[in-house]
């Protein structure tokens, strides 16, 4: 009988796909061929995502909204990952994507009066600014504790599958995500029914203030899926190119019946968790330079200004627009009353049942509080 | 009328609403070729095939987590976890996602599921196989919460759990899936939700049981009837939103309230149940209302008899009740 071979020992890290190099050529082995038009699409969304969430810190530091939770330095892992999805395929956000979800359609004045929770949002005021909804766009609903759209997205596109639509899901989660418990059941349902979606883990080194040292054991998140059965890749993060060409694989995986892929991009929260956390208190500001370097906007910013398709201009031009669009957002917001009273007792079920019924009733005639909102 | 028995007519229910509906898939830990553990799900496999009777990888937290992102998607899944006691490792995925999906979207996402689930005990099965965990559901708002007593509703009240578009925890009561028996019609009906059941009319003390335990109660109320005390037993079936009408026209005719349940006492339903009859019928209370229940401990192995609510503890409760 011959021996057992020795396979333990870790595999060797899979190669990280970069494709944007610093000389602002593109990889050809991984190039999406992206149009110039898409290119400066993409652009566009990035600046507008960078852009927004400046102004949303300042809004909340300001005291005229209680929360945001941003993507700055994670905009190419986002809005790549978002461009390479089709109109039909789902999205499932983590809390960081508000950008994707505008660029697949979300009106930044829907986007503003959840900010807000006004009288106009989707949902009411019922969450927390950021927490999104919107159908219309194939962008499910944000949940606060981590890891459960994993799941989620699983059973959406198995659904599909079921009802045999081709149909890919997008799941986003951070690193520390993958410590959850619907991280691994996720993965493991997807591998085994080989359902079409594209696990994409933004690995952005910090779960708030803990480094994904604290997450796992293993070198990468990619190889976790080895585990399970189906590929996982590494992908610079911050690279865009390289990011709707990984998606892109995943998503014709899928649609080949292959079955679920994980990406790890790897990028950097150059932020705060969210406006409720300082991370001066965890975080080495020696840590930010490397990755201030690798900034996605500056990389793609100076792609395009090498083929003249961009300059300072431009990139003014922009600005302003986004500035001016913000600004009537954020009046519009502001002005437009809470949600009303009765509000709070609707969508809970279909229709109220006789105990919301007398509670609604007991809120309406009952005292207000001091401070309403 | 054919008689059957309640894994029988949950079967039924099961297989007219997969026949009837496309959207309807029944997934869980060995619900496929075996048909369950206890072969409620039996023959369903075989006549729709594995794609829509799937048999799922071991974990809860898997199976309702996919089963939401199912409903989101527009299918309408029925869950099986294989006992109650199980149903822990899923319960994020029904507090913070299932219930709250509708809501947290402004009404975009409506997440319809069922989650059947056997309960109780009384199967010698210890700690991890007699649970009836009701009230950590009820407590949840956006939940609907049923249990059915005999197979008549159970293959009523599921049909109408399917068609129901909010979320509901189906519980079946394990101890009487095969002894409890009875006429269940061929045809689809639906034994409405909400909708609680007079089961044997008495003026003195009213009785509200559901699932196992309301065969407990009505033993019980046969034998305080030899004693002269006519009780009202009133079977539940929808736990939450529960049927407060019915039970509070009973307690103002009978002025007093006996309620029994397997749960432990501490917060359980019976809890509730004393405070809704007591902010309205307070005037019309003869007595101090009485919970039977199960104790505050872990469910017990070689005990069980002593500490599930029977007749022997519900009979001296009634009839103390009554004469108060």
């Amino acid at each position: 009988m011959p021996d057992i071979p020795a396979t333990f020992g870790p595999p060797q890290p899979a190669k990280v796909i970069r494709v944007l190099s610093d000389d602002g050529t593109l990889d050809a082995r991984h190039d999406p061929r992206l149009s110039e038009r898409e290119v400066l699409e993409i652009y566009r969304w990035m600046v507008t995502t960078r852009q927004l969430d400046e102004r949303l810190v300042a809004l909340q530091r300001q005291g005229r909204i209680g929360f945001h939770v941003g993507s700055l330095g994670e905009e190419a892992a986002i809005i790549g990952s978002a461009f390479a999805m089709r109109k039909s395929d789902w999205l499932f956000p983590c809390y960081r994507e508000f950008g994707a979800a505008l660029m697949r359609g979300l009106p930044l004045q829907k986007f503003m009066d959840n900010m807000f929770g006004n009288a106009n949002d989707t949902v009411l005021g019922r969450q927390m600014p950021n927490h999104i909804t919107s159908r219309a766009t194939g962008f499910t609903s944000v949940s606060s504790p981590v890891g459960t759209q994993i799941t989620q997205a699983v059973g959406f596109s198995w659904g599909a599958k079921i009802d045999g639509k081709d149909l890919a899901s997008l799941v986003y989660f951070g690193d520390g995500a993958t410590s959850s418990s619907d991280f691994h059941s996720g993965m493991n349902f997807a591998g085994v029914f080989k359902v079409p979606v594209v696990f994409l883990c933004r690995n952005n080194g910090w779960a708030i203030s803990v480094p994904v040292e604290r997450q796992t054991a293993t070198r990468t998140f990619a190889e976790k899926a080895a585990a399970y059965g189906f590929p996982g890749v590494r992908v610079d993060g911050n690279d865009v190119f390289a990011m709707v060409s990984v998606v892109r694989e995943a998503v014709r995986r899928g649609e080949q019946g292959l079955g679920p892929t994980l990406i790890e991009a790897i990028t950097y929260r150059m932020g705060g968790h969210s406006t409720s956390d300082d991370p001066n208190r965890y975080r080495p500001t020696d840590d930010l330079k490397p990755w201030a370097e690798r900034d996605p906007l500056e990389r793609l910013r100076q792609y395009l200004e090498r083929r003249q398709l961009w300059d300072d201009a431009k990139e003014q031009a922009l600005i302003a627009e986004i500035d001016r669009n913000f600004r009537a957002a954020v009046a519009a917001a502001e002005k437009t009353p809470p949600p009303p009273l009765e509000s709070m007792f609707e969508d809970v079920y279909e229709k109220p049942p006789w105990h919301l019924e007398e509670q609604r009733a007991e809120v309406l005639r009952g005292p207000r509080p001091p401070s309403a909102h | 009328m054919p008689q059957m028995n309640m894994v029988q007519a949950v079967n039924e229910a099961l297989r007219s609403a997969m026949r009837r509906d496309k959207r309807v898939v029944v997934m869980g830990e060995d619900v496929g070729k075996v048909g369950g553990v206890f072969r409620v799900t039996a023959g369903l496999s075989e006549e729709f095939g594995e794609a829509r009777v799937v048999d799922t990888p071991l974990s809860e937290n898997g199976i309702v987590g996919c089963a939401v992102g199912m409903a989101l998607y527009g299918m309408v899944p029925v869950v099986e976890i294989q006992f109650a006691d199980f149903i822990w490792p899923a319960y994020d995925q029904i507090v913070n996602e299932l219930a709250k999906f509708r809501y947290r979207s402004g009404g975009e996402y409506p997440a319809k599921l069922v989650i059947r689930t056997p309960v109780g005990g009384g199967i010698k099965g210890g700690h991890y196989h007699s649970q009836h965990p009701e009230s950590a559901f009820i407590h949840v708002a956006g939940l609907k919460v049923v249990c059915p007593s005999n197979p008549y509703d159970a293959k009523g009240l599921l049909l109408a759990s399917i068609q129901d578009p909010d979320p509901i925890l189906f519980f079946e009561p394990k101890r009487v899936y095969r002894a409890a028996k009875g006429e269940v019609p061929d045809n689809d009906y639906l034994v409405p939700l909400g909708v609680a059941k007079v089961v044997r009319p008495g003026r003195h003390v009213t009785v509200l049981a559901y699932g196992a335990m309301l065969y407990e109660a009505l033993d019980a109320a046969a034998k305080a009837s030899e004693k002269g005390v006519e009780a009202e037993v009133i079977d539940l079936r929808t736990l939450w939103p529960v049927d407060i009408n019915t039970i509070v026209t009973s307690v103002k005719h009978t002025g007093r309230l006996v309620v029994v349940h397997e749960a432990p006492r501490t917060c359980g339903f019976g809890a509730e149940l004393v405070s809704l009859v007591t902010e309205r019928c307070f005037y019309h209370l003869e007595a101090p209302p009485v919970r039977v229940t199960g104790f505050d401990t872990p469910f017990p192995y070689t005990l069980e008899m002593e500490y599930m609510p029977l007749s022997h503890r519900i009979l001296p409760a009634l009839l103390e009740c009554a004469k108060s």
